[in-house]
């Protein structure tokens, strides 16, 4: 009896904690991004060498004991390289996941519980760029925007948000018809204090596993525009992506070129993905997700 | 069913107009058709001035945009200056046959080995065989697919020669043909298509088996199917007849709805192999500045994944009752 009522005492977030913190993959993926988040954001204490440093008299140097995953072509340490380009990536990864989520947020709950012809307009819009190529929107986009990482953040979240919006959206037209909007509408509460003080928290599972899928999905976009040499310039700011678009001539050479920011993003996007199925779990959020 | 149908199909054509203007708008921003002349530097500004009066090109765009569509539709797509005048159809049909080989056999060979590994996850549900499924579908969906492509040319193209200690790569990692032949050879043609398939379709299975897995568990708790357990049918009935075929239909549909995600990968794996098709044509115009096929390469695209979705769409529709009676 006192468990249970320990149990119905229990926040809901507590308890979603709970959920997530006994799934033992979701955990290790957790602490594996802390680890990352961490040695990139430490770059300049744990990096052999400063980011872009050259060692022009070891130009594509094999591994060893000065440059444990070798050299580039412009004789930069592969290992310092891969750490700094880490920080872009993921800063770009985390800013338009929270960006994209935002809007797909504001779309669906805007659509899902006024309904009518806003709804129409929002979601015939939403199906449309859904309907687009959107790796080749995507292209032109940022080759319309310029190569900061602002723009590409920009870019990413622009075309990013539509899935969530349609997910919310469903989520919402569900919620509108239960007792407590209801209630609250029949109170007096306006559009907008119900929209964020009764809706949101009850969309706060769709959208934490939406935001997670969106840092994976931002991670690997943008290390696609990155190969292509529309992403960050690689003049300045490494990023994994642009490593590999920029050593690719070289992997035959010297294959740590491609492999690390290859395993780096691999490793990265693999446990943001692990990480978004526990919190799929946690919050009992139906449906397979897509990244 | 005809009313579901007619008005789905109702929409299409607003919605397919207003992509295509997107496509223009987005094209134009970044290219425009004098582009090749400009980098001339035996064409006088003059003459490029001249031209693009000539053309238009200080129109409103809702005026160039009719009149390109009223071109498009009748399959005129202009010449391009990049590529010394030639005719863009041309260009593009070779491009578009080339890639449709290549998306159709990784489409085909996605599908049946994502519904079966799908499949046997759902039925073994929670066994070890469900596991490595899960663990590898979540491998294939967060490796990207350029990244993949290198790897496999690496170790088919060295690693693998290296370790062996065999002269020539196993498999060819680039191009449609080895270099020098002539004509058609369909084995040759064949090799050099496994590589980029092997790239497109580790994700695509991911994906499929994810979605088949979850369609079927969810067949099989619906209440035919306790339903079909109940009259005392063979546990291998109820689950071939009356769980595998129900769930397919969701995830084939669902497969046509990702048509539109499907052509990122096509776009990455076609430039690492070097694959003559619509998405390094698509790469190559908008780094060449040749506006025709830029244009040409990107609508026709988008039509294409457009009309896929469609189909799943209403497919999806006509066969499952439930969606119809709630679309009305």
């Amino acid at each position: 009896m006192a468990l249970a009522e320990h149990e119905l005492a229990e926040r809901p977030l507590m308890a979603a904690w709970r959920r997530f913190a006994s799934r033992r993959v979701s955990v290790v993926a957790l602490v594996a991004l802390v680890i990352i988040a961490a040695a990139v954001a430490g770059a300049d204490l744990i990096a052999p060498y400063r980011s872009g440093q050259q060692h022009l008299d070891h130009v594509l140097a094999p591994p060893g004991a000065d440059f444990l995953l070798g050299t580039d072509t412009l004789g930069r340490d592969t290992l310092s390289q891969t750490l700094y380009a880490g920080r872009i990536s993921l800063v770009i990864g985390i800013s338009v996941a929270l960006i994209a989520s935002l809007l797909g947020t504001t779309v669906g709950v805007v659509a899902g519980y006024l309904g009518g012809r806003i709804d129409a307009v929002l979601m015939r819009f939403t199906d449309t760029l859904l309907a687009l190529p959107l790796l080749m929107m995507i292209i032109l986009l940022a080759r319309i925007l310029g190569d900061s990482a602002a723009d590409v953040v920009l870019v990413l979240s622009l075309l990013g948000w539509m899935a969530l919006a349609r997910i919310i959206r469903a989520k919402t037209l569900a919620l509108r018809e239960q007792e407590f909007v209801v209630a609250a509408r029949s109170m007096g509460a306006s559009t907008t204090r119900i929209m964020v003080r009764h809706l949101l928290p009850n969309l706060v599972g769709e959208i934490s596993v939406a935001v997670s899928l969106a840092v994976a999905g931002a991670i690997l976009a943008e290390s696609v525009l990155s190969f292509l040499g529309l992403g960050v310039s690689s003049a300045h700011t490494p990023t994994w992506g642009n490593m590999i678009g920029g050593n690719e001539g070289f992997m035959t050479v010297e294959p740590w070129l491609v492999w690390a920011p290859g395993l780096a993003i691999v490793i990265t996007v693999l446990a943001v993905n692990y990480v978004g199925d526990g919190l799929r779990d946690a919050f009992d959020v139906r449906g397979e997700g897509r990244s | 069913m005809a009313r579901y149908v007619l008005t789905r199909l109702a929409t299409t054509v607003p919605i397919l107009l207003a992509i295509s203007f997107a496509v223009f708008w987005a094209a134009n921003q970044v290219s425009d058709p004098t582009v090749a002349l400009t980098v001339n530097p035996r064409i006088a500004p003059e003459d490029i001035t001249r031209y693009r009066e000539h053309l238009g090109l200080g129109d409103p765009i809702l005026s160039r945009y009719l009149q390109w569509l009223g071109d498009f539709v009748q399959a005129d797509l202009g010449i391009s200056l990049v590529r010394n005048g030639a005719d863009v159809w041309p260009i593009v049909r070779t491009a578009l046959v080339n890639t449709l080989v290549l998306v159709t056999l990784a489409v085909a060979l996605s599908l049946v080995a994502g519904i079966a590994i799908g499949a046997i996850s759902a039925i073994r549900r929670g066994s070890f065989i469900d596991y490595l499924a899960t663990t590898v579908s979540f491998l294939g969906i967060s490796i990207p697919v350029f990244w993949l492509g290198l790897m496999l040319q690496l170790f088919f193209g060295l690693y693998l020669a290296n370790w062996l200690g065999i002269g020539p790569p196993l498999l060819p990692t680039a191009g449609l043909y080895s270099p020098g032949q002539q004509g058609f050879d369909l084995a040759d043609r064949a090799r050099h298509l496994v590589l980029p398939t092997m790239a497109l379709s580790l994700q695509l299975i991911a994906v499929y088996s994810r979605y088949m897995r979850a369609s079927l568990l969810d067949v099989m708790n619906s209440d035919h199917v306790r339903a079909a357990r109940g009259r005392g049918l063979p546990e291998r009935t109820v689950v071939v007849r009356h769980g595998v075929r129900n769930a397919l239909l969701p995830v084939t549909a669902q497969a046509a709805t990702d048509a539109g995600q499907l052509v990122g990968g096509l776009v990455v794996t076609e430039l690492v192999f070097q694959y003559p098709g619509m998405g390094r044509l698509f790469v190559d115009a908008l780094y060449g500045g040749d506006y025709p096929v830029l244009l040409a390469s990107v609508m026709i695209v988008a039509t294409a994944v457009f009309l896929v979705n469609l189909a799943g769409d209403l497919s999806y529709g006509v066969l499952d009752p439930r969606i119809r009676r709630g679309a009305r």
